[in-house]
């Protein structure tokens, strides 16, 4: 585990710069969009759970960041800075939490359940690993309807490595040779059960090997290793290497979601250096190497603030789901609606 | 030439696999083997890279059906026994089902449960799981009963936008026979009278629906007119076929081979009491399967389940009253 804090070198091609500055930048505006979802839940504003990255937006910004346009990402409770990092407008987000009839789940799902299937952004259901599979269903229709070169990612923390819906789609996913990467962030707790209690292996990345299937590690504080790993993982996805197992090592910096005061997490892994904030070491990156300044710092800043608080505006004067106007059915097909209430 | 049950539900997806390029299928067991029971036989060499074997997961499976119908394609599930379905429970209720609703992504999947019990086979190759299925928002519940049906209706199922848990009764695979394949047939949602009566209306599906027969035909002996109602789908119910054969019969048995907590004949019987109490000349009665699991012996298994014996007792006991 503390190898994978070692700070990678920094290569400073301008590629690499550009990936910085823009995973940087959807790091921000996450943290920024996560601390005013959670001011308002604090003050009742929002129906339902708020969850936030705090803490993982760095691998969440290199995973979103990763992947192209056409390309599926199946975000997990975590993800705001991926989802921003793949395109999701914050309206979006913001619409969804203030349950407004004009988001894409139409009060009819909330919050960290929001997506939208048809540009490749699966809203997630609560069951952990279910939505591997989804991504696998997707890649290998693709493969059928001869469209080469997509990749899926998908979400995962430690908890869920525990599941059987894990194993059957990783499996499943090595099998059938599809370009899912699978990233794991090992936060170390999965809510209040440290990973003592969740699995028996070394390290996470152990279980690649049992799956046939290729791993990377990466230091989830350091936005460097994460930008690495993930460059690494996807394009050897898409160049035909089959699934890929992305661990990175971080710790959780928040609750489980904001009912949770996290009492329960070591002191001494918040002092070790997997407690450092991600966005803060991204911070330090981007002034050591001259790519950014503290006036530039500002200015994103600003403007973030500016783009959360126009959306949060414009939902909050939308309308809310109307239960008369309400479609009371589940399914499509008009003429199997059953006629009882 | 006839064909059996199991054949048409062969040839039914064959002619999907033929007509519809977004079609294929995928289960354990279904390529070049065939499927456990043969309902696959020789489509993966028809239809190349269409007809895939999965590794034993049902969970995954039905996750990559799910994936598979949100890119447009419409998968053709093969649970071995319905009975494994409960591994795959999750992905159909939580994921399948609720899919259009939540994104308004229609989730086109065909999910066929080999499903029933069979002498000897035990607790965990018998189950008919389709109640609670059809318990969650947007399933369709299918429960074909005749080979025409199994034809007709696989065919439908297919081209329905939503998730159908397709129920395939093991018993009748290769002892239903019928002449000829279907060229038209009724739409999925609609019940049919499988036998005109007047003195007492039996509901039944699936399999029952041939035991149901035989009880009518021993009836008839004894003078009674009994009715049967398939209902062919269990969801949607055709509740205004079944009350207007209350109308004419004043007496109703619901007849089921699940277990008798809730299920299917216990919503008929609902439906009939609301919306026709005013029609019954008697209280109306279900008979289910016992409750316990399935048994394996079959003097234990035959006991367990409704028989035609079983049917016939219980309706000359509606017809005393």
């Amino acid at each position: 585990m503390l190898q994978a804090v070692t700070e990678v070198r920094v290569e400073a091609s301008d590629v690499v710069r550009q990936a910085h500055l823009a995973a940087f930048r959807c790091m921000l505006r996450a943290r920024l969009l996560d601390e005013k979802l959670a001011a308002l839940y604090r003050a009742g504003k929002i129906y339902g759970g708020v969850f936030l990255g705090r803490g993982q937006e760095a691998l969440s910004a290199a995973t979103g960041l990763s992947l192209a346009k056409g390309d599926i990402f199946a975000p997990l409770i975590r993800d705001t800075a991926g989802r921003l990092a793949f395109g999701e407008p914050v309206i979006d987000a913001v619409r969804t939490y203030f349950g407004s009839a004009l988001g894409p789940m139409r009060g009819r799902d909330g919050n960290v359940h929001r997506g939208n299937p048809r540009a490749g952004l699966l809203p997630m259901i609560s069951h952990l690993g279910a939505m591997v599979s989804v991504v696998n269903g997707m890649l290998l229709a693709r493969r059928m309807k001869k469209i080469t070169g997509s990749v899926g990612a998908t979400c995962l923390g430690d908890g869920a490595t525990s599941t059987g819906a894990f194993h059957e789609a990783l499996n499943q996913a090595a099998v059938e040779k599809l370009p899912l990467v699978l990233v794991l962030a090992n936060n170390q707790y999965a809510y209040s059960t440290p990973t003592s209690r969740q699995f028996a292996c070394d390290d996470l990345a152990d279980k690649a090997a049992g799956y046939g299937v290729a791993a990377h590690a990466a230091d989830g504080t350091d936005l460097t290793s994460c930008l690495r790993a993930l460059r690494e993982a996807v394009d050897r996805a898409r160049a035909g290497g089959g699934p890929q197992l992305v661990v990175a090592q971080l710790l959780r910096l928040c609750g489980h979601g904001e009912h949770d005061d996290a009492s329960y997490i070591d002191a001494r892994l918040k002092k070790s250096p997997l407690g450092r904030d991600c966005l803060k070491v991204a911070r330090e990156t981007l002034l050591r190497q001259k790519w950014a300044d503290a006036s530039q710092f500002d200015e994103w800043r600003r403007e973030a603030v500016h783009e959360i608080e126009t959306a949060i505006a414009q939902a909050q004067r939308e309308p809310a789901p109307d239960p008369f106007a309400e479609k009371w059915t589940a399914l499509s097909t008009e003429h199997l609606i059953e006629g009882h209430a | 030439m006839s064909l059996t049950y199991l054949e048409a539900i062969r040839e039914a997806q064959a002619h999907a696999l033929r007509d519809d390029p977004r079609v294929f299928i995928y289960g354990q067991d279904v390529g070049a083997f065939g499927g456990a029971f043969k309902a696959t036989k020789n489509l993966a060499k028809e239809f190349p890279g269409r007809v895939l074997d999965a590794p034993i997961s049902e969970d995954a499976i039905m996750g990559l059906a799910v994936g598979a119908a949100i890119e447009g394609l419409r998968p053709i599930i093969e649970m071995q026994f319905a009975d494994f379905s409960t591994v795959g429970f999750n992905q159909i209720v939580n994921q399948a089902a609720t899919l259009f609703w939540r994104t308004n992504v229609p989730c086109p999947i065909t999910v066929r449960l080999p499903f029933g019990g069979t002498s000897g086979a035990g607790p965990f190759h018998s189950q008919t799981p389709e109640a609670i299925y059809a318990h969650y928002p947007g399933i369709i519940v299918l429960t074909p009963a005749t080979v025409e049906d199994a034809y007709s209706m696989l065919l439908e199922a297919v081209a329905i936008d939503d998730p159908v848990i397709f129920c395939e009764h093991k018993l009748l695979y290769r002892h239903l026979k019928a002449e000829k394949l279907p060229t038209e047939a009724l739409p999925v949602g609609k019940a049919r009278i499988a036998r005109e009566g007047r003195d007492l209306t039996i509901v039944a599906y699936s399999a029952m629906v041939q035991d149901a027969l035989e009880a009518a035909k021993e009836l008839a002996a004894e003078g009674w007119e009994i009715e049967v109602v398939d209902l062919r789908s269990v969801k949607p119910l055709d509740t205004d076929t079944v009350v207007a054969s209350v109308a004419r019969t004043g007496r109703l048995l619901a007849v089921g081979e699940a277990w008798p907590w809730g299920g299917v004949t216990a919503e008929v019987v609902a439906r009939v009491m609301s919306e026709g109490f005013g029609l019954l000349d008697a209280p109306p009665q279900r008979l289910n399967a016992k409750d316990t699991p399935v048994p394996f012996h079959p003097n234990l298994w035959a006991a367990h389940r409704p028989t035609v014996r079983a049917i016939a007792a219980a309706a000359r006991d509606i017809l005393r009253q």
